[in-house]
């Protein structure tokens, strides 16, 4: 008996010390205080830091209606070299998985059948109104670029978020809602900054500009410089107006020259005359080849000398002449800051994003409210805590200070688990610690009240003991089970700190049933070791 | 010490008493939630913007409704919270909350507040933009103490922990760092810096289409949740032991949302969780008094069911109300010091444990009862389940 009491408390101890240093982690021997290590061990989630979070949808129809174009190009393409007239070819606005062919003659049909099997096998070929074929692109193919479109935005987000040195920052698919990103960005101090990196397409495309690049100051007037026709093949785009400057729109060509996934790598300079800060950026060889040969064609002292137009994100940045050739290099310039050609440089190194994206939801906790809900929640846990263990003392007397050493050792326990699994701490988490030493208590309770029982139908101390865990063994178990059933739907159900509270409660009631149970029962018996026969329990 | 011994209330014999106090509330609730408050959801299902202001003096409502207005800000509605606090928050409804462009409410009211911009420099109030890299990159180019960049990097933490940890996030005027870094320092902040009489604390924003979701998830938590202890129960003792316990705890939930509802208190997330835990706790109760109920009804075969439950009842009655007392104080302590932001959260929780407990004895138990009372008039025989846990077979005990 006493061998095997000692085997437990020996047990108990090495947990003990397992979950000390779960807590406290290697910092504990640092000699940089208990706070510290703690806050080494524990990390604290985005309500208590301040930070933010942010769920952004993925407009993944953005890059369907890219392939769509990349499609309907290649097609008149190959239409143009087998010499077969059409009217019209181009993707539905509302449906861009669908591209639309018209006024193809009824005689060029299985040509153009033997096009689209051999060039484009990701569409179907369909028959549609008025003498027009429509293209669909093959479920499996959209449900894979959809995919890939996700996975790449969560990409480049990541490398976004890395370059700007957050730690520990969270990205990931949101399981809430088809092709979301959810984003959280602990201990973020400008959120705002952050934001628009993120959401900043960084798509750069070198057009040509029609009309030798000039602005007309409304998109009436760039219509009615062409009696009210574009040109084929062409779009209007806004400029970027820089300081000091009325807005103004374009005609550009509607293909791009060099898009996006051709850019190699960029880099923030400065101009060499005027000091200005500009945008360095190289091209990828395949697309350095097409590049010369635009503005080979396109150069000043060309046959058909035509502007260069530099779009970001669908607006015009600068649409200057064309001096010679240039293969794989060019510079933006167009009025930035040392620090907004930084982040532009980094955009363009880490990749556009393959869609756009819209911000679904942003929850934005600034620094000073962290630090005060820290403070109130430890307010509240420790007077919670202090309360319940005083009036256990009270109540109980010696069974008592079992309860409470059992309490103490099951919040080392729940804390060493967070430290171990790096979970983090959330404010509605406190609160699930708060709640565990309130519930925790009840297993005690449960147990006490059973003992008090059998004493009072004259059992023995230890008979009685023995009984009364016993006894109450089913039912703590019973309650365990239920409660860590509702906590694990709100560990798998909930998001952010609702999840945690879910997490800190799992461990607390896991803590509990060995606190309560195991670890209460070998202090009993040692207590009622070193009793004589006979007497009494202090309970 | 002991506050309770050898306890024998007829908890049954009130039953109609406890009938009548769960459907006064219950209906109060229900009527509220139908024709008064509605269900207050929180701007987290309902949508819409939420931004919580810190003043640094006694906030004016009727100026900033004025500077609101002025913004086209028609509906904003502004509340103070706590006196002293010099805090407000300005709720914006979905309408103004687009997903094309999801800041540009909070953007509006922070504009709006701003009324007195000082052109060419920066507020150091706003946490948004302005945090340790602006103000350390802001004395790296002006360099007062022609110091290394480290010394530069320890004061503009040192700025940044007076306004965030020291004066909740707002900073009175640029003086007030007066002592806290160099005076060099401080003129070289001047120059890039003003202070407004506010500050962002938090700020939430939640467009239409997560709204939505989030609701459907709450809903589908609840309900699985419930179904899952249900099965549990089922499995453990006998399917009217589940459908009590399951009864009564949907009971507590419906008689706490219609508290928030009565009090017209907003049901955000974490009061949901809030709801979850409770769901968990008045189970819980509810265990503990249908297994000695169990363990009874193998014990005591000569007595009626109802006289074995009020017994169980008797017997667990110490336990009960010592633990649901024990919890009450923490979840007290939580709901006075734990601050503005746990305020829906231990609401629930305050109510919830009052009427969990409350439940556990007037609900589940007599439900029990006057099921097993009803089947045995029906079919004529005095049955009533013993529930079995184990046991393949069911065994039933003549009453």
């Amino acid at each position: 008996m006493q061998k095997n009491l000692l085997l437990k408390t020996g047990i108990i101890v090495a947990i003990l010390l397992i979950f000390v240093y779960g807590m406290l982690g290697p910092k504990l021997f640092s000699g940089e205080g208990l706070k510290a290590a703690l806050l080494d061990r524990v990390h604290l989630g985005l309500d208590l830091k301040g930070g933010t979070h942010l769920i952004l949808q993925v407009m993944v129809n953005d890059a369907v209606g890219a392939q769509s174009d990349h499609a309907s190009e290649l097609l008149k393409d190959e239409l143009q070299k087998a010499k077969i007239a059409y009217a019209d070819i181009g993707k539905l606005d509302n449906q861009p998985e669908k591209v639309v062919i018209k006024g193809v003659p009824v005689d060029a049909v299985s040509t153009l059948r033997g096009i689209i099997r051999d060039r484009l096998p990701e569409y179907d070929m369909s028959a549609g109104t008025d003498n027009s074929w429509v293209l669909t692109m093959k479920p499996q193919v959209l449900a894979d670029l959809k995919d890939r479109t996700l996975e790449q935005s969560i990409e480049a987000i990541r490398t976004r978020v890395d370059s700007l040195g957050v730690s520990e920052p969270l990205i990931q698919k949101n399981g809430l809602g088809d092709n979301q990103i959810l984003v959280q960005l602990p201990g973020v101090d400008d959120p705002g900054r952050v934001k628009d990196i993120i959401q900043s397409t960084a798509r750069l495309e070198l057009r040509e500009a029609l009309d030798h690049g000039t602005s007309y100051p409304t998109e009436q007037a760039a219509l009615q410089a062409h009696g009210g026709i574009l040109p084929a093949n062409s779009v209007i785009m806004q400029r970027r107006p820089r300081k000091g400057e009325e807005e103004g729109f374009i005609i550009v060509s509607r293909i791009p020259v060099v898009s996006g996934t051709d850019i190699r790598s960029a880099d923030p300079g400065n101009k060499s005359d005027t000091n200005e800060p500009i945008v360095n950026f190289y091209l990828t060889a395949a697309a350095g080849k097409k590049f010369a040969a635009f503005t080979g064609a396109h150069s000043k002292d060309s046959a058909d000398p035509s502007n260069l137009a530099i779009v970001l994100d669908n607006r015009v940045i600068t649409a200057p002449s064309i001096n010679g050739q240039i293969s794989d290099s060019g510079i933006i310039e167009g009025g930035f800051t040392e620090e907004s050609a930084k982040d532009l440089a980094m955009l363009l190194r880490s990749g556009a994003l393959p869609a756009s994206l819209h911000y679904l939801t942003e929850r934005t906790v600034g620094p000073s409210l962290g630090a005060d809900s820290i403070k109130a929640g430890v307010k509240a846990a420790i007077a919670g805590m202090t309360a319940v263990l005083i009036f256990m003392l009270i109540y109980y007397r010696g069974a008592g200070v079992n309860a409470d050493l059992a309490l103490i050792l099951n919040l080392v326990i729940l804390l060493g688990f967070m430290g171990f699994f790096g979970a983090v701490l959330t404010l509605p988490g406190i609160a699930g610690v708060i709640l565990t030493v309130g519930m925790g208590v009840d297993s005690n309770v449960l147990i006490f009240e059973r003992i008090r029982e059998e004493l009072r139908n004259g059992k023995a101390a230890a008979a009685a003991v023995d009984q009364g865990f016993d006894r109450a063994w089913t039912t703590i178990l019973d309650t365990h089970v239920t409660t860590i059933v509702s906590a694990l739907i709100l560990f798998f159900v909930g998001t952010g700190p609702v999840s945690g509270f879910g997490l800190t409660l799992i461990f607390g009631l896991l803590a509990n049933l060995f606190t309560a149970v195991f670890v209460s029962r070998v202090i009993f018996d040692a207590v009622l070791s070193r009793k004589g026969r006979g007497e009494a329990l202090s309970i | 010490m002991e506050f309770f011994r050898n306890t024998n209330i007829d908890f049954l014999g009130k039953k109609w008493y406890f009938l009548s106090f769960s459907l006064v509330f219950s209906v109060a609730g229900i009527l509220s939630m139908m024709f008064w408050h509605g269900i207050p959801l929180g701007v987290d299902f309902r949508g819409g913007t939420l931004v919580y202001v810190k003043f640094v003096n006694a906030p004016n409502i009727p100026a900033i409704r004025s500077e609101l207005d002025k913004a086209g800000l028609h509906n904003a509605v502004i509340q103070s919270l706590e006196a002293g606090s010099n805090e407000v928050v300005i709720k914006l409804d979905l309408k103004e909350t687009s997903e094309a462009d999801l800041s540009k409410g909070k953007n509006q009211i922070i504009n709006a507040l701003e009324t007195n911009p000082v052109p060419g420099k920066q507020n150091i109030n706003n946490s948004d933009r302005i945090g340790f890299a602006a103000v350390r990159n802001a004395l790296l180019a002006s360099d007062p103490l022609h110091a290394e960049p480290a010394e530069y990097d320890r004061l503009a933490r040192r700025v940044l922990d007076f306004r965030d940890k020291e004066h909740s996030g707002v900073i009175k005027s640029m003086d007030d760092l007066k002592g806290v870094v160099p005076d060099p320092v401080l003129n070289a902040l001047k120059q890039s810096f003003y202070t407004s009489d506010f500050g962002v604390r938090s700020a939430d924003i939640v467009g239409p289409q997560v709204g939505g979701q989030l609701k459907k998830q709450a809903t589908l938590a609840v309900g699985f949740s419930l179904l899952a202890m249900l099965v549990y129960l089922w499995f453990r003792f006998e399917l009217i032991y589940g459908v009590a316990a399951v009864v009564a705890v949907f009971h507590d939930t419906l008689i706490t949302v219609g508290a928030f509802s009565l009090t017209n208190q907003e049901i955000t997330l974490t009061v949901i969780a809030a709801i979850l835990t409770l769901v968990g706790y008045s189970m819980n109760d509810t265990i503990v008094v249908f297994d000695r109920i169990r363990e009874n009804v193998k014990l005591m075969r000569r007595e009626s069911l109802a006289e074995i439950v009020n017994k169980s009842i008797n017997q667990t009655l110490s336990r009960t109300i010592l633990t649901s007392g024990l919890t009450f104080l923490t979840v007290l302590s939580l709901y006075l010091f734990g601050g503005e932001v746990l305020h829906g959260f231990s609401f629930a929780l305050v109510v919830g444990i009052i009427i969990g407990t409350y439940s556990s004895i007037a609900v589940a138990a007599p439900m029990l009862v006057a099921y097993t009372e009803w089947r045995s008039k029906k079919s004529g025989r005095g049955a009533i389940p013993l529930p079995t846990p184990g046991a393949k077979g069911k065994v039933r005990v003549k009453v």
